[in-house]
């Protein structure tokens, strides 16, 4: 078995589909990121990605236009966003329990909607591969890096982006002087609620964007459930990367090319059961939860409902 | 207020209705009776009900204690792995050591699964939402594997279909039926009952007065013994139940301890005296019924108080089971009824009926009293948890 993983074609055929399996990831955390750095923990993200990937989907099927689903994903995930917010900033719910709710209920449209809409199994024609001139010819690194679909160019450039955001604009103070210290953030004249649903709604939209990159990038089919617990996931590693667009990757690269390891095991038939090896990436969160907790503290009003006047 | 709740889910549950073109008068009409309509249909609801209940106040425990466990699901899969393993194992035990010593393992196995999350919070600082949400993903590829691979049915080798399942459980482990006693006592009342409208025929098995009684223990063991009163305390304020003397840890640990241990009890339950075996087929949500899930919501729904949660149970084990007739009256998806209930839990958690964080405001306003000595604002603390 170490034989044939250390040939060189398998290493690369695996590197690359660790970074392609990388992007609904990295959609859903650095989303996530953002909300969590003003102080609201959405556990519905897995909810609103279903909802997206239906969406996106749907919007490709019926029109045929890439641009479209992505625009549908967008737009769902915006309300999802907005209603997420609504419940978790202006109600005050307890954000454990609300996230629930939003996955149930993402969960249960999703596959309503599927129902109503298709008989069984459907494909679409999603976004090709992009071969990104001179840079694919590269040997090795253009197979890894260079050979993908848009979206997963645009998940990894979202990383850079929502560093900048959070670390050099205004803006980005406002997110973590919210998420830190409300109640500092409240005196000095920011609305400590007009952040938190911008930073909501953004992760609505991401998480959306997370599951339309799976529904007509990734796959190009849509099954109910179809997310199979990856949004919890992309919760636990905004925890793993201490809140850091960096970090979130660097989470977001080994988990994915765990799976992608995980997934050659399984076609190779080696004798590691198949289910022992899906199990690897759960437990790897896990002890990766325990090595992030160790190192930073998270924002400190972080599932806080804020109160004027404390 | 959750009566609202339930109003309000059904409410939006018509017009999603109407947009698909159903009758939601018809359907909602099909949903009581699928529900309460006969005795057979309300022993199927007692019997959804019965897992609800038993997670449900578990999660009183949990949530009392100040950790939110999610992973009944898990918690659920674990006990009932472990009441099917020692079942199989004893095949010739009578009922009377079988199923007590079942029930304890699928309780023990659930209070291990929980604990697990209990220990890496509290020292390893590890958010017991995520980790219970990773451990419930680790038990169903556990289940997957062991009923596919240990566990199997010799004769789905044989056969070579392979369904993952065990074979049937011995007959010594079913729960006994209580049909026939429910109807003693109709005739002992004088409550005469015409044939069709009998308990006997019913499934109904003991598991309810199992989740009854123990919803009673719940409540005086988390009222009326030191121990639920540090958990409570733990809950309501870590750091003055520190000053207080109390080991927050531990306590933080039996939280989530007992509360898996019912979510395992669920499941050993759900084993013994509905499936009669174990499978996997159809995921973990098969098994489970999203029962770890929705347990949560129905203990929200009493007011995290486990006599409360009684009636909530049966409310939503009734929206199960009706939701049932409602599908196939209407002709709609089954996922309508996953819809319904997770706006149910949305409208619950945004009504200030869970006003845990009004609660914390109180105590902590009463911390930052710069007047009393940090002791004597502890100390008052303490009292606001009784």
């Amino acid at each position: 078995m170490i034989d044939q993983l250390l040939d060189s074609s398998v290493l690369i055929g695996i590197a690359a589909s660790g970074i392609r399996l990388a992007t609904p990831y990295l959609y859903a955390a650095i989303g996530e990121t953002f909300g969590q750095r003003s102080g609201v923990l959405n556990l519905g993200v897995e909810g609103i990605m279903l909802m997206g990937a239906f969406s996106g989907f749907w919007a490709v099927y019926t029109s045929g236009s890439l641009a479209l689903g992505v625009l549908a994903a967008l737009l769902v995930g915006l309300l999802m966003g907005l209603g997420t917010a609504f419940i978790n900033v202006t109600l005050k719910a307890e954000q454990g329990i609300s996230g629930i709710g939003i996955f149930l209920f993402g969960l249960g449209l999703s596959e309503l909607l599927f129902q109503q809409s298709f008989d069984g199994v459907v494909t679409v024609r999603g976004f090709p591969k992009i071969r990104v001139p001179l840079l694919s010819e590269v040997p090795v690194i253009g197979e890894i890096f260079f050979q993908h679909n848009l979206l997963v160019y645009v998940a990894f450039a979202l990383v850079p982006i929502a560093w900048f955001v959070l670390n050099r604009t205004t803006l980005g103070l406002k997110i973590r002087a919210v998420g830190q210290n409300p109640q500092a953030a409240d005196a000095m004249g920011i609305s400590v609620a007009r952040v938190r649903y911008l930073t909501v709604t953004f992760g609505g939209m991401m998480a959306a964007m997370a599951g339309a990159s799976l529904s007509i990038a990734l796959l190009n089919v849509f099954q109910q459930n179809m997310t199979a617990g990856q949004g919890f996931i992309a919760v636990a590693l905004v925890y793993f990367g201490s809140w850091r667009p960096f970090g979130v990757m660097a989470g977001a690269l080994l988990f994915s090319t765990v799976n992608a390891l995980q997934l050659w095991v399984r076609t190779k038939g080696i004798d590691i059961p198949a289910e022992y090896a899906s199990m690897a990436p759960y437990l790897l969160t896990i002890l990766a939860l325990v090595l992030a907790a160790q190192r930073v503290d998270q924002p400190a009003a972080l599932t806080k409902p804020f109160e004027r006047g404390e | 207020m959750p009566v609202l709740a339930v109003v309000a889910a059904l409410l939006i549950g018509a017009v999603i209705l109407l947009l698909m073109d159903a009758d939601p008068i018809r359907a909602y009409r099909a949903l009581y009776d699928g529900a309460f309509g006969t005795k057979n249909t309300f022993a199927d609801t007692l019997i959804k009900a019965t897992p609800l209940l038993l997670v449900g106040i578990g999660i009183c425990i949990s949530f009392r204690g100040g950790v939110v466990n999610i992973g009944g699901e898990g918690q659920m899969i674990v006990g009932g792995l472990a009441a099917t393993a020692l079942a199989l194992s004893m095949p010739d035990a009578r009922a009377e050591v079988l199923i007590p010593l079942c029930l304890a393992a699928s309780f023990v196995a659930g209070a291990i699964w929980g604990g697990i999350a209990g220990v890496l919070k509290a020292y390893f600082n590890v958010n017991e939402i995520l980790s219970t949400v990773m451990l419930n993903q680790i038990a169903t590829y556990w289940m997957i594997y062991l009923m596919s691979n240990t566990l199997i049915d010799p004769e789905q080798i044989s056969a070579a279909s392979r369904i993952p399942e065990t074979d049937r459980l011995p007959r010594q482990s079913d729960l006994p039926r209580i049909g026939p006693w429910l109807d003693s006592i109709y005739e002992w009342l004088g409550l005469s009952s015409a044939e069709s409208s009998r308990w006997a025929p019913t499934l109904l098995h003991i598991g309810i007065i199992i989740g009854l009684v123990l919803a009673v223990v719940v409540w005086i063991f988390l009222w009326r013994t030191t121990v639920g009163y540090r958990i409570r305390a733990v809950g309501k304020n870590p750091r003055a139940s520190r000053y207080a003397g109390i080991r927050v840890k531990r306590y933080m640990v039996l939280s989530l301890l007992l509360s898996g241990g019912f979510a395992g009890l669920a499941g050993g339950i759900q084993v013994l005296g509905v499936r009669h075996r174990m499978s996997a087929e159809g995921g973990a949500i098969a098994f489970t019924g999203n029962a770890g899930f929705n347990g949560i919501v129905a203990a929200l729904f009493g007011k995290l108080h486990p006599l409360g949660t009684i009636p909530a149970s049966i409310l939503f084990g009734a929206l199960l089971v009706g939701g049932n007739k409602l599908q196939r009256t209407v002709q709609v998806p089954s996922a309508l009824i996953t819809v319904l209930i997770s706006l149910v839990i949305i409208f619950v958690v945004s009504s200030d009926l869970w006003s845990r964080h009004r609660a914390r405001r109180r105590v902590t306003l009463a911390a930052q009293e710069p007047a009393s000595p940090p002791g004597a604002s502890a100390a008052a603390e303490m009292d606001g948890v009784r």
